[in-house]
């Protein structure tokens, strides 16, 4: 049937956590020198899939053939022994190592290390992949994009042939997506196989040959890429069809909620991050912040939350000075709600489960405590009703929040932070690593959120989606507001303009 | 108080005293440090320095030679890192608490064991031990010479252990794995480490390193087993580890200065026998107990230490 030998086929793989089916019965071939695209909503089973192909974890039930000779992998070493290379949707690195050391980490050689002998291997490799790596610094001081090159760099210096990415392209900025591209089609010419996973449909219909569609666990559709379109994968995905315009009433604009005047602040290496920003945003409007990730989006979202210290400028939440109050204060006096960027880190308490995740910051109030004693039987009600409001798929509100997928993650702190009415909402690329489905429910529940009169400041790098949601864009350069713009007027090319500092 | 200091003659008794007594904790700290490098706590570390002694008076006795003692206590630290490791490693038991229940274990049992296999119990024993090895030419030094060129085969021994785990750590394929298990087991794994493995021969290397601490006591310095002769040097040991901020070398250095702060009581002690005794044992905790304090909020563990890994948790 297939003119093409297959590099890796999975035959009937199952794999169950806790009764739970994450992969039922998947069956995949991935030919030969291919790009494969894996699509599928948030908690489909895709990294579960591609965990087992790299041996963390054991199928229940089904068969590996790796060029067609039935395998058994049990570790990751036997799927580096077979080819097989893997960049995870969170990158798997030690932070206090330099890109040398993580690179050299568990490969075999002689027992004595020889580290000057490795880098320079690793600069000669980086510049044939035309990446600008300095092999000696620390990988926690990478910025994201530079430590995805070094996990692919890894992978090459190991002579992988078959590359799983899992999500690559939602840890990467707009501009670096192209190069990104490029480099995935060099190393398809040059035999490689390679597994990619996205929610990004159009990044299927240009890169893949063959697609790979997953829901609930199961394969639903295997296709050629040229036999098919991005609707119709959405389609298929979601299980019904979804319409990519929202519809929108016009805002009913109140007073301002956020007024941000000659704000000052620095990052964290120290260097000026916000130059005198000033911004309003009104009650029942939605600002978008649009411009190239690293011009001062996340110090802006830090420091209106209470996060960050400006070094000059003020902060009013609903015509209050903000500036002394620390976020939760801000939180429950002004009324602001934020949602941010990095949700594992600061939005969630990974190892508490979803019901304590709902009341991170309530808990200790009425109704949820009285007299200093915790209710916990009234959290739990409270996390079902939203969970069930919310759509958050889960197996109950007792999980981990660790356990869920980035979606209904990203699901637990939305509810959360809209629950209170929120004056004043901030969020953070509240889309990254979201399927279709899901982003769609974010930007409507945004919407509806707007229509109450909540005033939303929305930081995205995706222009498109502020297109879709916003009411006025604002540019963001350089720590600066260098135009702001009714969305109706707003067009790409303006904005491109904009965004790199070229017009004013 | 310090005049001791000018004396040539006094010098190097004080220094090789100072030495010898920092001999137990540099093995239980080196020993230690491996286990925590790898990602495993043991605070164990004080009871198998018992089992080490213990181990050490059993083969000497039985096999009446000190090489027998030697054998015996490096099969009962290997034997009591196997234990901590299936706990601690496979069965994902709080290491802690396993750190405890050895500790008390090991108290238990050798008292227990010592009353059964040794006439009168262990500290009427006269065992074959090592003598001292004096390096020629090196040992005619004045001062250093004595107190470094002149001493047991195990001080050797220890100073030599410094030596590789700092370069089997910093400077080896197998070192670079084990410094990353202990950070990022997950990653480590990822890359081809093999994390369980691995974490054994750490920590039942590591045990029996410790045991050697224990051995030394018995096999040089006393000749004999008596309850509880670990005496609290696997928790000093432990507070070396802290401030050697994990770094052999430093660590090293800890336990010289636990070991000659020891010293420098028991000289006290001699000389003022007015004053209760008790007053300058304590010294040496109260030093480490100031040394850790002042160094609050600087020294980081490996970042993985005292957690299992379970690779399907994510
Ligand atoms: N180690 C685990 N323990 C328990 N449940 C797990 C574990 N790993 C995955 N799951 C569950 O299995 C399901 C599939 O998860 P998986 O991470 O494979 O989804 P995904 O398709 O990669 O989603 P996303 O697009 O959000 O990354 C989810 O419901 C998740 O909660
Ligand atoms: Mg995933």
């Amino acid at each position: 049937m297939q003119a093409v030998p297959s590099r890796i086929s999975l035959e009937g793989i199952v794999k169950t956590f806790g009764g739970f089916r994450a992969n039922d019965d998947v069956s995949i071939h991935v030919a030969e020198g291919s790009i494969h695209a894996i699509l599928g909503e948030n908690g489909a089973g895709k990294s579960t899939l591609m965990n087992i192909i790299y041996g963390l974890y054991q199928p229940d039930a089904g068969r590996i053939l790796s060029r067609g000779r039935e395998v058994k992998i049990s570790n990751p070493r036997q799927a580096m022994a077979l080819g097989i290379g893997m960049v995870h949707q969170h990158f798997k690195q030690v932070d206090t190592m330099t890109v040398t050391e993580n690179v050299v980490l568990g490969l075999p050689g002689r027992p004595v290390l020889n580290l000057a002998q490795d880098r320079k291997r690793i600069i000669d490799l980086a510049q044939e992949l035309g990446f600008d790596i300095d092999p000696d610094q620390p990988m926690w001081s990478l910025p994201i994009g530079m430590q995805q090159r070094v996990e692919i760099l890894k992978l090459l210096y190991r002579q992988a042939d078959l590359l799983i990415l899992d999500e690559p392209t939602s840890v990467l900025t707009p501009s670096e997506i192209k190069p990104f591209f490029n480099l995935l089609s060099r190393l398809r010419s040059s035999g490689r196989t390679i597994v990619l996973i996205t929610h990004k449909l159009d990044e299927v219909m240009e890169m893949a040959d063959r697609v790979t569609v997953m829901r609930l666990g199961r394969v639903v559709a295997n296709i050629e890429a040229s036999e098919t379109n991005s609707r119709e994968l959405a389609r298929l995905m979601v299980g019904r069809d979804v319409i990519f315009d929202v519809t929108r009433t016009p805002p009913r604009i109140g007073s301002p909620v956020l007024e941000v005047a000659d704000l000052v602040a620095t990052d964290e290496r120290g260097l000026s991050a916000l130059n005198g920003l000033s911004l309003t945003v009104k009650a029942g409007e939605i600002v978008g912040i649009a411009g190239v990730d690293g011009n001062g989006q996340r110090e802006l979202a830090e420091t209106i939350a209470g996060l960050r210290k400006a070094s000059a400028g003020t902060v009013k939440i609903c015509g209050q000075v903000a500036d002394r109050l620390n976020p939760a204060e801000r939180k429950r006096r002004l009324r602001m709600g934020f949602v941010p960027e990095d949700r594992q880190k600061v939005g969630l308490d990974l190892d508490s489960d979803i019901a304590f995740n709902m009341v991170l910051r309530s808990f200790r109030l009425p109704p949820f405590s009285r007299h200093g004693w915790v209710d916990f039987a009234k959290i739990k009600t409270h996390a079902k009703q939203l969970a069930e409001r919310y759509d958050v798929r889960m197996r109950g509100v007792g999980q981990r929040a660790r356990d869920l997928s980035g979606g209904n993650q990203q699901k637990i702190i939305l509810a959360r932070e809209m629950e209170d009415e929120p004056e004043l909402l901030i969020v953070s690329q509240p889309t990254k690593g979201l399927d279709v489905g899901a982003i769609d429910f974010v930007q409507r529940t945004l919407l509806a959120q707007r229509d109450r009169g909540t005033g939303i400041l929305y930081i995205s790098t995706e222009l498109e989606e502020l297109l879709m949601v916003a009411d006025r864009l604002a540019v963001i350069f350089n720590g600066r507001i260098v135009g702001e713009l009714p969305v109706s007027e707003a067009t790409p090319e303006r904005l491109g303009l904009l965004m790199t500092g070229k017009a004013a | 108080m310090f005049d001791f200091l000018l004396d040539p003659a006094q010098l190097t008794d004080f220094l090789s005293t100072g030495l010898r007594l920092s001999i137990p904790l540099i093995f239980a700290a080196m020993g230690g440090l491996v286990c925590e490098r790898s990602g495993v706590f043991n605070i164990a570390l004080e009871g198998q320095i018992l089992f080490g002694a213990f181990g050490a008076a059993v083969g000497a006795y039985f096999l009446g030679t000190p090489t027998g003692g030697l054998g015996f206590a490096l099969l009962f630290g290997a034997l009591s890192g196997l234990l901590l490791a299936v706990l601690g490693i496979t069965l994902r038991v709080n290491q802690i608490v396993i750190g405890i229940a050895v500790i008390l274990f090991s108290t238990g049992f050798t008292s227990f064991m010592s009353r059964v296999l040794f006439p009168g119990s262990g500290n009427s024993l006269k065992l074959q031990g090592f003598g001292p090895v004096a390096i020629p030419y090196l040992s005619d030094i004045p001062v250093l010479g004595p107190v470094l060129f002149s001493q047991d085969a195990l001080v050797y021994v220890a100073l030599l252990t410094v030596v590789a785990v700092y370069l089997v750590l910093f400077k080896t394929r197998i070192g670079l794995s084990i410094r990353a298990i202990g950070e990022n087991p997950s990653a480590a794994d990822s890359a081809g480490v093999p994390v369980f493995r691995l974490r054994y021969a750490c920590v039942i290397a590591g045990s029996t390193l410790a045991s050697l601490g224990g051995a030394y006591l018995v096999l040089t310095q006393v000749f004999l087993f008596s309850d509880n002769m670990s005496a609290g040097k696997g928790f000093i040991a432990l507070a070396a580890i802290v401030l050697g901020r994990w770094q052999p070398q430093l660590a090293f250095l800890a336990c010289l200065l636990f070991g000659f702060f020891d010293a420098f009581q028991l000289r006290l002690q001699f000389n003022h026998p007015e004053i209760p005794f008790q007053v300058f044992a304590a010294l040496p905790y109260g030093v480490s107990i100031l040394a850790l304090v002042g160094l609050m909020g600087q020294a980081h563990p490996p970042a993985a230490v005292g957690r299992p890994y379970d690779r399907e948790m994510r």
